[in-house]
């Protein structure tokens, strides 16, 4: 694994702290609420595993793209979706980030270039891939970074989607987070050869394991990653080994694993890992971490607040975003000329280079 | 004999367990069916009991295991194939609908595929689009297969039995909301046929003819219904292919009025198919039109009050079934 090398000032280190933080204690309150049922359906926790959100996604520019799985609150947070619309969305309100038709599973943000909430594992590889071929043809110098576990690995999609992106040097990363664990199934009861990165690295990409636990150096992995995806270098897949505290969903009552590995991974909390770090830099003082956390509560006590007394989607609505509600007309203007009366190159007007390609032209240039 | 009470869950798991027992070519694969118990707590318990050859946790690979199901049961072994949920069934689709549904015919009578895919479908515990649809529908429009919907834990208890007799390929859809449905059962109860539907509740009125997680609704408007002195009669289908409609029209002879029930979206859905064989072959004993209640037609959505909104009620059902009635009755 690459060392952790980080040469962070002590303002960027309150970020990573803070944005942690946030992820942890709204996921502690949503499982509060999710007992007392004003969070229902699937719910899915992060706790643990919050480096990996922290570390990649302060790596990519507004204009880059994120592709999450079920397990995608903290993805969302990061990201900067509001946090009352996050938690609105879990009370399935109208002011939520999906309009209450979501839930937990599918938070989309569309101006933070949010792409879900998907939750058929491994349902948004093959998006990331398209979203990251549009950049591509367009010659646009975006990166679609694109999270999904070591379950999703396994499956057929991956390796198409891991194959097309190598051969057609799409900029696409993918963060695998290697939790060990699909639902209740052992990352090695499930795959032949644990080496994850070892693996897709064979596609022709670079690929490398980093310790998930430790924020710098997701940190300082995803900076290179998306370098090297950013130059135009095609997909970086990194394998982030991380650890999820809780059960897979509120569903699960987590029989497959024991406790004392639970505890030894809790040992390496990121959370905690950083704050030691900071403390022993002076970064951070006594009670400033409790500070932080006081202050991080009050905002999910808003959002709580906000989400409870929100308005729901009238029923009326039921079937709307079925369908788009406006479609533009065909323009006549854009008809296409025929061959025998198209103008030479050099006499078209300027116009018509926008004319959209016919649609079976090729989308490979 | 005495009669037991199960719930649906612990029936279905002893049926898996009766089939391990009876035939050593049986065995359990899917995602989380071992260590886990399963998604749905069907298989709690089977893996210490039978151990990890025939209780296989599958990697996530729908497409791979189902159709390493199919081979499987090409080769002599009767396996029970598990998919957490119909939505993820899409993943093996082309293995269900271009292998399973169509090597005995294209191999010209050579090759059976004796697998049972058994999966969860339908609505109602607010998990929003990806894990809330019903799709047995669709299923059932793809000659070779047999599509089961088990309604009541006797249903659970015995079709897997039937199913696992049947040298074709059988789906079962096991509607979520029923697994903690239980009942008292004959604690002998074997299996039963998967050929027939059956009248669940008789009546003179209308026929009510329905299948899987809508039949306790249907139930529930019919008893609304007795209560207004409208006698409706309550069908269960249980197989949606082949479809008993002979069953269907018999009843639809003697009440002269239908309701069909389908969580299914109504276009191109089971209730449409339902209701053609109707207007085909007994037009003329129809006293109304047919009414059909469908699921919306509009992906699930999560928040609780639109997902309710969209699913058929018992409140729509019987107001269907009142609108069949009218003044004439
Ligand atoms: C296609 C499909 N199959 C099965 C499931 C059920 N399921 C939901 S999450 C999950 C485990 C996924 O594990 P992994 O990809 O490692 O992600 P993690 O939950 O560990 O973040 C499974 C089997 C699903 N949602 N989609």
């Amino acid at each position: 694994m690459i060392e952790a090398k980080s040469g962070l000032n002590s303002e960027e280190r309150r970020v990573l702290l803070r944005d942690m933080v946030r992820v942890r204690r709204f996921e502690d309150r949503c499982f509060e609420l999710y007992t007392t049922g004003d969070i229902r359906g699937f719910l899915h926790l992060y706790v643990g595993e919050e480096a990996v959100a922290a570390g990649v996604i302060p790596m990519l520019r507004p204009e880059d793209a994120v592709v999450s799985t079920y397990r995608e609150h903290g993805h969302a947070l990061v990201r900067g979706v509001p946090m009352d619309a996050v938690m609105a969305e879990m009370f399935g309100r109208r002011t939520g980030c999906s309009g209450g038709r979501g839930g937990s599973m599918h938070l989309f943000d569309g101006e933070r270039r949010f792409y879900g909430g998907n939750a058929i594992v491994g349902g948004g590889l093959p998006v990331a891939v398209g979203l990251a071929l549009a950049d591509a043809m367009r010659g646009r110098r975006q990166v679609t970074a694109c999270f999904f576990g070591d379950g999703a690995f396994a499956e057929g999609v991956f390796h198409e989607c891991a194959n097309l992106a190598t051969l057609w040097r799409l900029p696409v990363l993918f963060a695998c987070e290697n939790n060990l664990y699909a639902m209740g199934t052992a990352l090695a009861r499930s795959h032949s050869n644990t080496d994850l990165a070892l693996r897709a690295s064979s596609y022709g990409m670079p690929a490398w394991p980093v310790d998930g636990m430790d924020v710098f150096a997701v940190r300082d992995a995803a900076a290179r990653a998306v370098e090297v995806v950013r130059a135009g270098g095609g997909p970086c897949f990194l394998e982030l080994r991380t650890y999820r505290y809780r059960a897979h969903s509120m569903y699960d009552p987590d029989l497959y694993r024991d406790k004392g590995e639970i505890k030894r991974w809790k040992e390496r909390d990121p959370i905690e890992a950083l704050a030691d770090r900071m403390r022993a830099t002076g970064d951070l003082a006594a009670g400033d971490l409790e500070a932080l956390e006081r202050e991080v509560d009050q905002e999910v006590d808003r959002a709580v607040a906000v989400a409870g007394s929100a308005p729901l989607e009238p029923v009326e609505n039921l079937t709307r975003f079925v369908h788009s509600e406006r479609r533009s007309t065909p323009d006549p203007e854009q008809r296409p000329v025929p061959e025998s009366v198209r103008p030479s190159e050099s006499g078209q007007p300027s116009e018509s280079g926008q004319r959209r390609a016919p649609e079976s032209e090729p989308a490979q240039s | 004999m005495g009669l037991v009470k199960l719930t649906y869950r612990e029936a279905m798991r002893a049926a898996i367990r009766d089939a391990l027992r009876r035939d050593d070519r049986v065995f359990l694969m899917g995602e989380d069916v071992g260590r886990y118990g399963g998604c749905f707590a069907v298989s709690l318990g089977l893996l210490e009991e039978f151990g990890p050859e025939r209780i296989r946790d599958a990697p996530l690979s729908e497409g791979a295991f189902v159709g390493a199901g199919i081979g499987a049961a090409m080769n002599g072994m009767r396996p029970i194939v598990e998919i957490m949920t119909v939505n993820f069934s899409l993943l093996a689709l082309d293995q269900i609908v271009n292998n399973a549904a169509t090597l005995l015919h294209m191999s010209g009578g050579q090759f059976n595929v004796p697998v049972v895919i058994r999966m969860t479908t339908g609505a109602g515990r607010q998990l929003a689009a990806q894990h809330s649809h019903s799709l047995e529908g669709w299923y059932a429009h793809i000659p070779g297969l047999r599509i089961l919907t088990p309604a009541t834990v006797e249903d659970a208890r015995g079709m897997l039995w039937t199913a696992l007799c049947d040298p074709d390929p059988v789906l079962v859809f096991e509607h979520g909301s029923l697994y903690n449905a239980a009942a008292q059962i004959d604690e002998n109860a074997g299996p039963v046929d998967i050929d027939r539907a059956l009248v669940r509740r008789p009546g003179r009125d209308v026929t009510v003819a329905t299948y899987g997680g809508m039949l306790p609704r249907c139930l529930e408007a019919a008893e609304d219904l007795a209560r207004d002195g409208v006698d409706a009669e309550v069908i269960d289908l249980r197989t949606l292919r082949p479809l008993d409609d002979a069953m269907i029209l018999d009843s639809v002879r003697h009440t002269h009025r239908l309701v069909v029930v389908d969580e299914g979206w109504r276009s191109g859905s089971v209730s449409a198919e339902i209701s053609t064989r109707v207007v085909e072959q007994a037009f003329y004993d129809l006293d109304a039109p047919i009414e059909r209640v469908c699921t919306a037609e509009v992906p699930l959505p999560y928040a609780r009050h639109l997902e309710e909104a969209a699913l058929p009620g018992p409140v729509a059902i019987a107001a269907a079934a009142r609108r069949t009635v009218g003044d004439g009755r």
